[in-house]
């Protein structure tokens, strides 16, 4: 297996089950510094299972997963986000007893990193979130939700941020916000992998996609190079 | 008339001691989920740890001061080394533990101590008064309970709406999948909660002996009591549980007053009408 110097992330061979259930069938996968590489597929292709084994939450084989060249496997995910890598997960699940700027300060509980971001950063990057700051999270619209569950990961300062349909359920002007808002933490040299349904959205932000299909890589490559057919076969198999 | 006031004052106070053996219940339940069958038997555990300290010829207030760090301590290591290992999507297998662990705490302290009633000495205290007038009269050692309820409820609330840990702790309550994710270890925030949990009822094992007789078999109707005060005051509010030892307390000390044979009924009875008319509690935690 060719090792990528420029890789941050890196997994091989990455497999995930869910009790029997195999979900992951051997996943090889590259994020490079400062990329933001969309994963697309149909539901049920394994894009957030293979998130969630990126991240820790899902049991996986120790050497399958590595950052910036270590072994991350065996880690337990309050270990993994320490070293910079932060999952905003899907349907946002902020905390409903924490107040929003709660919800914010928990996200730095576990921060071993020095970096741009703040509460005071997020607060420049969402605005409408400092007014809202001691609201019960439960009481914000879906897109303040996405911000606060954006703004939350981000304040370990990740280097790795890897979002789960941020634009689930949200309206397209609030996607449109959202998405503006990604491109602005990008230029802090965070590197992005991006779960997306929406196809448009993910291929128009990305450098490099992959595409899933029950749990394998069925397509890679730069959104340009991708015809429609291809992805609309490495889609559904077809 | 001048009687009911001191019967409701002696319930209130009563209450103080219930809300003590209920509030390290409400804290494991709130932030694990974990119902502890074994709590009841860990208060009385507490009562017994500070009368060997006492016998040993420790000061009773030395070896309170050593026996409530000491529970801390334990309760850490139940459940990093115990407990940790059965939490999971299944709740029945904690549950069982904790009612091998009632068993086993029950007759340990059997073997040790002996099936013989005892009490904690301490000294001119259990006998010291303060009076308001009238004929109404309230003891010094049952106001120092109470007064140690609300305090212990108020150090707990500041810890957890006022620090970093407090917060980490309500956000493993709320979602333990994403708290991880923020780099929150549950199974040491489960730790903690547990030690808490058991200095706590080191403190309700204290007052525990120094107001009434103990012996090693009185454990789970201790946790009864906690029981109907957490779930009167309702789920996850320490106040609400302060508030549901209260009504534990009155209820039984007006029972006892129209009938002595009525006091424990009573606070039972008091437990089953609060939930007919409010199922979830006197203050419930708006979400969850």
């Amino acid at each position: 297996m060719r090792h990528s110097d420029a890789a941050v992330l890196e997994t091989r061979e990455l497999t995930a089950f869910y009790g029997d259930f195999q979900a992951l069938y051997g996943i090889t996968f590259v994020l490079n510094e400062g990329e933001t590489v969309a994963v697309i597929g149909a539901n049920g292709a394994g894009k957030s299972t293979f998130l969630k084994a990126v991240a820790g939450l899902l049991p996986r084989p120790a050497s399958a997963v590595r950052l910036d060249g270590r072994d991350i496997g065996a880690l337990p995910a309050f270990e993994i986000v320490k070293l910079g890598l932060a999952l905003v997960p899907e349907g946002r699940r902020l905390f409903p007893s924490l107040s929003v700027e709660e919800n914010l300060l928990v996200g730095a509980y576990g921060r071993h990193l020095n970096g741009p971001w703040t509460l005071a950063a997020v607060y420049r990057l969402f605005p409408m979130l400092r007014e809202r700051r001691h609201a019960p999270s439960t009481a914000l619209s879906g897109g303040q939700q996405q911000m606060v569950a954006i703004g939350r990961s981000l304040m370990s300062n990740p280097r790795i941020l890897l979002c789960d349909e941020l634009s689930l359920g949200l309206a397209p002007i609030v996607i449109r916000d959202i998405y503006a808002a990604l491109a602005d933490i990008k230029t802090r040299g965070t590197s992005v992998v991006l779960v997306e349904q929406d196809l448009a959205h993910a291929m128009s932000v990305a450098d490099r996609a992959y595409c899933f299909q029950e749990g394998r890589v069925s397509l890679t490559g730069r959104p340009q190079d991708l015809t429609r057919d291809a992805i609309h076969a490495a889609y559904f198999g077809l | 008339m001048l009687g009911w006031i001191d019967t409701l004052l002696q319930g209130v106070l009563l209450g103080g001691l219930y809300s003590l053996y209920a509030t390290g219940l409400s804290v494991i339940f709130g932030i694990m989920r974990l119902v502890n069958l074994a709590h009841g038997d860990l208060i009385v555990l507490g009562a017994f740890l500070m009368l060997a300290a006492s016998a040993a010829g420790v000061p009773i207030v030395l070896a309170f001061a050593v026996v409530v760090p000491l529970m801390f301590v334990i309760g850490y290591a139940l459940q990093s080394v115990l407990l940790n290992r059965a939490l999971g999507r299944n709740i029945l297998p904690p549950l069982l533990i904790t009612f091998g662990l009632s068993i086993i705490v029950q007759n340990g302290l059997l073997e040790t101590f002996s099936a013989d009633t005892r009490r904690l000495n301490v000294g001119t205290l259990e006998s010291a008064s303060l009076p308001l007038g009238g004929s109404i009269a309230v003891g010094l050692m049952p106001l120092i309970c109470l007064a140690s309820a609300v305090g212990v409820i108020v150090l707990l609330n500041g810890v957890f709406y006022r620090t970093a840990l407090g917060r980490a702790f309500r956000a493993t309550s709320d979602d333990v999948e994403i708290a991880q994710l923020m780099g929150i270890n549950n199974k040491s925030i489960y730790a903690v909660t547990m030690g808490i949990a058991l200095a706590v009822c080191a403190i309700a094992g204290f007052f525990l002996g120094a107001r009434a007789n103990f012996d090693p078999s009185i454990g789970p109707a201790r946790l009864l009591y906690a029981f109907e005060a957490v779930i009167i005051g309702g789920l996850g509010s320490l106040w609400g549980t302060l508030a549901g030892g209260i009504v534990v307390g009155v209820a039984q000390t007006i029972g006892a007053h129209i009938n002595p044979e009525w006091q424990i009924l009573s606070g039972h009875v008091a437990f089953l009408i609060v939930l007919v008319i409010r199922p979830r509690g006197l203050f419930p935690r708006a979400v969850d």
